[in-house]
């Protein structure tokens, strides 16, 4: 029990320790904390790699996810602990970040804290520990920047691209298409990439998904699909050079936000009302005629009449379009959102080259694609797949490569991939070791231990010998002083990365170097633990 | 040190072999639940639901069977989804589809006890699955631009769907139904324009299909029961109380005579809105929404046929068949579509009266009428007919065809089984055993019959043995025959969506090795 004394010397209880209130402290709580960590990166260690095995979640409802992206493995797995829950937010940050590495930074996290759980038993103080990883996370970082390659690309030279998003894809279940995917996660994020000011609004891109077919069959376009159709069964499926009104009206009559009431008392009144009525629907039908729309997008919904009124007028609409959806449909037709028919004019029509219904299967599944839109700055990535977990999983794949395209027209610096830049940094930061006095020092070394785990993991699950891959490719390195070798995961006779294509951006493995780094430092300093009771 | 607690209580996790253990166990068990439904002498399964009413099914159908099952096996999930796809989007071939994974699984357990990694069997797989689908493609038959053999194909493959079904009996009967109500369609795959109607009694050789359009709805009263060149107005309005629109409206009146003056001005509207209907020179109209007794004898007094609250599909078939539009406002006649046909009138089929469009416009639309002796009965066969038309409309469209009994897995068979033997490495055996569970196929379809599958399958293999063989299982005589003259057909389109989406199942389940369940979500107890 923490007591303290007032002023006059009596005692008053700053905490009170109940039975039931848990409580750890000193070194019992970094290893409990330790433990957990570790735990939670032990789960995610098999998903790493090429050859990384996937996890079935179940989640409280009984749907199935299967997937191996770390990011979304940690989200859905009711974790409870709560050093289990930061290495939650690690996955998620590097998610947000980087959106891609989330595997990675977790395995790395874990292992470090393994080295830092030995450290500590030798009675090294954690903060000392700390600061170690600190200063090595620094060296690793500036040695990445080193090794890092500036590569060339262009909008029509975008092979290296390909390559390096092929290598995100590869690792995961959609790896046997992995270079149609890659080329479609490429194009689609050029085609809305700003070049010049070297950014990219991911937004723009739409990744759609829908079950049946194959995966081959999973295409890019040029334009936007909407999951709705005609509001009439019988307007025409198909418009070209559509000029479409954007509208976030409804076709009903206009409701005053303030309360107020419409008082009928005469048949004269009923009357005028009645005409009232319908010439706000003719009205409303024929502002959208009058600016020269052929096409309507409502984001709300159609009363019977107007439906048939505009089907009357042949013009087409699309009724219950979502928020997003409406925006995107906006940029890319150049059109803007209209909220009242009062402001429709010519100029704020969208236009679009062809905009067209198409069936699906058996059943009665249409889908709206608006294509060769006057702003080809909007993408739909569309994909297919014999199964709704194949095409949640691709969803995920795909915005891995996205973010790997759009990170490397950001900074087009790469490193090696399969675990060459972890072994080049390791041998890096051993070397710096040497040079700090004090008890660091210790620390220093641990952390390129820890480096190695990553590409350990990777020879592992490749079916590989990890310890004696390792030390093969770590020689390799050292005496060739080539920093491109690694783990040969896929079997094909060499270990020189550059020959194999695989790449990674600079960005996302400093930034998973950088965050794991902090994480563990955050852990190390916790030294009570206090938990309460369960009710 | 063990870790206390890292997840929340009652979530489980599996790692490793317990986990793959228990995704191949439930995936086996749902392959084995639907393995007895397959092949024409599949048997059936009772499906009782556990709402109210206990209401049984019937049937063999495994996309049904597997919809019905309460299952908490995640691998086995996986397996019932696939199902699902297979039925949405080719319509047949949903048990097969299940049973292949299901044995690709078993196989895959088989490999992994004999430690090869998942990864390999996986790579394996896909290079067998990919070999066995060029094998397919080198064997299809391609009859489009032949009508009359294109003809026969399709009513080859109806046949073929159809005999594993309820309605094997009358097969021929039923395939010529569903290969004209297919043709009508012209290429389109939108199955909602055939409109199928079941009425119990009578027995399923008294199924027909009829040209026209049938609508399970009566005459109004007092309206003319048959009408010659009907011009048919289609709409979707309120034919009840034609509400204000406008938000906010009230009625507030002093008196008594005031209401019945604003009654009057209704009816007033009411009887515009009816002339003007009638203004379009109609003599039949139909409705999506109910039309009230005041209406209603408006319309009979001008002799027009008025027909209410038809469904929003039967609306849009009508629509489509006549060639009307759908209309909901009513004061520019001269530019409303209205729809045409011949004859309207109403037939009893056994005590049920049923209005029937004849000589329509547009021949896209029709209507099977299924008759049986029992509701079961029916649902199975419309099942069974539903399965028959979606693999005909996609056969219209992907018309390669390919022969049945068991002729398409022993091609892929041998083609993988080439493939094994000339592949280096550990992939070999996985190809190899992929070749094994293709097998199955033929030997599940053999084992429900209750013929020796093991003579009948070594024969089989080795009559495949020869080049261009046509030699299936010919479960009727019990042996192996030609396929081609037994007239057994399956569409490339099936088989091909079968191959894929089962490889492609058993990959993701074999990339699993661990399970990680959440508590289920606890349902608030009110009391």
């Amino acid at each position: 029990m923490a007591l303290a004394f007032d002023e006059y010397g009596r005692p008053f209880i700053i905490l009170r320790e109940q039975e039931s209130k848990s409580r750890l402290r000193g070194l019992d709580a970094q290893k409990a904390n330790i433990a957990a960590g570790v735990a939670v990166s032990r789960i995610l260690r098999t998903s790493l790699g090429p050859k990384g095995m996937d996890k079935m979640l179940q989640s409280p409802d009984g749907d199935i996810t299967i997937t191996n992206d770390g990011a979304t493995i940690l989200e859905q797995m009711d974790v409870d602990n709560q050093i289990g829950k930061l290495m939650v937010e690690l996955s998620r940050s590097q998610d947000y970040e980087i959106g891609d590495g989330t595997t990675g930074v977790v395995v790395m996290a874990g292992a470090l804290l393994e080295q830092a759980e030995k450290l500590l038993e030798r009675g090294i103080h954690p903060i000392r520990v700390a600061e170690g990883f600190e200063i090595s996370s620094r060296i690793a970082v500036d040695h990445l920047e080193q090794i890092a390659h500036k590569f060339d690309f262009s909008a029509t030279n975008i092979e290296p691209l390909v390559q390096t998003c092929m290598t995100t894809l590869s690792s995961k279940i959609v790896n046997r298409c992995k270079r149609s995917l890659a080329e479609i996660a490429v194009k689609g994020v050029m085609a809305v990439a700003d070049l010049e000011r070297k950014d990219v609004n991911l937004d723009l891109i739409k990744v759609e998904g829908k079950v049946g077919g194959k995966l081959e069959d999973t295409e890019l376009i040029h334009g936007i699909i909407v999951d709705k159709d005609m509001s009439h069964p019988q307007m025409p499926k198909q418009i070209l050079d559509a000029k479409i009104a954007i509208l976030t009206c409804p076709f009903e009559p206009p409701k005053p936000k303030t309360k107020h009431k419409v008082d009928i008392d005469t048949v004269e009144k009923f009357q005028t009302l009645r005409k009232q009525e319908q010439k706000y629907f003719d009205d409303m039908v024929q502002k959208c005629k009058d600016v020269g729309a052929t096409l309507v997008i409502c984001q709300w919904g159609f009363d019977d009449e107007a439906n048939h009124l505009l089907m009357n007028r042949n013009l087409p609409a699309v009724r219950w379009v979502g928020g997003v959806e409406l925006e995107l449909i906006a940029i890319a037709t150049g059109g803007r959102i209209v909220p009242r028919f009062q402001e429709l004019t010519p100029e704020k029509l969208g236009k679009a080259g062809l905009v067209r219904e198409k069936a699906f299967g058996t059943t009665k599944d249409r889908m709206l694609y608006i294509e060769h839109c006057a702003n080809s700055k909007a993408v739909t990535i569309f994909i297919r797949g014999g199964n709704k977990m194949m095409i949640e999983e691709t969803k995920r794949s795909i915005h891995d490569a996205l973010c790997v395209a759009r990170n490397l027209i950001h900074n087009n610096s790469i490193v090696y991939g399969g675990g060459a830049a972890e072994i080049s940094c390791s041998i890096a930061v051993e070397a710096a070791a040497d040079k700090y006095p004090g008890v660091e020092q210790y620390a220093i070394r641990a952390f390129a231990d820890a480096l190695d785990s990553v590409p350990m993991a990777l020879a592992e699950n490749s079916g590989l010998q990890p310890i004696e891959t390792l030390s093969a490719v770590k020689a390799q390195q050292i005496k060739d002083n080539n920093h491109c070798c690694g783990i040969d995961c896929n079997d094909t006779g060499t270990n020189d990365m550059r020959e194999e294509n695989v790449f990674e951006t600079l960005i996302g493995k400093q930034q998973q170097i950088l965050l794991a780094t902090q994480v563990v430092k955050m852990i190390l300093k916790i030294d009570d633990v206090i938990s309460p009771s369960d009710y | 040190m063990v870790v206390e607690k890292l997840f929340k209580d009652e979530a489980t996790e599996e790692k490793g072999e317990r986990a793959r253990m228990a995704s191949f166990v439930g995936a086996m068990a749902i392959a084995d639940l639907v393995k007895t439904t397959l092949g024409p002498k599949g048997m059936d399964k009772i499906l009782q639901s556990t709402g109210r009413g206990h209401s049984v099914t019937v049937t063999n159908d495994g996309a049904t069977i597997l919809k019905s099952l309460h299952i908490d096996n995640p691998a086995a999930k996986v397996l019932i989804d696939i199902s699902k796809v297979q039925d949405d989007e080719v319509g047949d071939g949903t048990t097969s589809v299940v049973v292949l994974a299901g044995e690709l699984l078993r196989e895959a357990e088989k490999l992994v006890g004999s430690k090869i990694h998942p990864m390999t069997i996986i790579s394996g797989y896909r290079m067998a699955a990919d070999c066995a689908r060029r094998a397919l493609l080198d064997r299809v038959k391609d009859n489009k631009d032949d009508a009359e053999k294109f003809r026969s194909d399709l009513m080859r493959i109806a046949m073929t769907t159809l005999s594993s079904k309820i309605l094997s009996q009358d097969k021929e009967h039923f395939a010529k139904l569903a290969v004209d109500a297919v043709m009508r369609l012209k290429g389109s795959t939108n199955l909602e324009s055939i409109q199928i109607i079941k009425k119990a009694g009578g027995s399923l050789k008294d199924s027909f299909l009829d040209e026209g359009f049938i609508l399970d709805k009566k005459i109004g009263l007092g309206q003319p029961k048959r009408i010659e060149n009907a011009n048919i107005l289609v709409a979707n309005t309120a034919m009840d109380t034609d509400k204000v629109k406008i938000y906010g409206a009230r009625v507030r009146v002093d008196s008594m005579a005031k209401v019945a003056q604003i009654e009057g001005a209704e009816k007033e509207k009411m009887r515009e809105k009816v002339q003007k209907i009638i203004g379009h020179g109609i003599n039949c109209f139909v409705n999506r929404q109910l039309i009230y007794n005041f209406p209603e004898e408006l319309f009979a007094d001008a002799g027009i046929l008025a027909i209410e609250h038809a469904d929003f599909n039967g609306i849009e078939r009508l629509a489509l068949v006549t060639g009307g539009e759908i209309a909901s406002t009513f004061d520019n006649p001269e530019s409303v579509k209205l729809g045409h046909c011949k004859l309207i009138e109403e037939i009893m089929i056994d005590e049920d009266k049923l209005i029937h469009f004849s000589g329509v416009e547009m021949g896209q639309a029709c209507t099977i009428v299924l008759r049986g002796a029992s509701f079961h009965v029916l649902d199975e066969a419309e099942r069974s007919l539903h399965d028959a038309l979606c693999v005909l409309s996609q056969t219209v469209n992907d018309s390669r065809v390919l022969l049945g009994g068991g002729w398409p897995e022993m091609v892929m068979a041998k083609a993988v089984d080439e493939l094994a033997r000339k592949t280096p490495g550990k992939k070999s055996h996985a190809i190899e055993a992929f070749s094994r569970a293709l097998i199955a196929i033929p030997t599940t379809i053999a084992d429900n019959a209750g013929l020796d599958s093991a003579e009948l399958v070594a024969q089989l293999r080795a009559e495949h043995h020869k080049e261009d063989s046509n030699a299936g299982i010919d479960v009727i005589t019990g042996s192996v025959g030609d396929m081609s003259e037994l007239g057994i057909s399956e569409a490339f389109k099936v088989k091909q969506a079968v191959l894929l989406s089962a490889t492609e199942a058993s990959e993701m389940i074999l990339r699993v090795d661990e399970i990680i369940t959440c508590a289920p979500r606890r349902r608030e107890d009110r009391m």
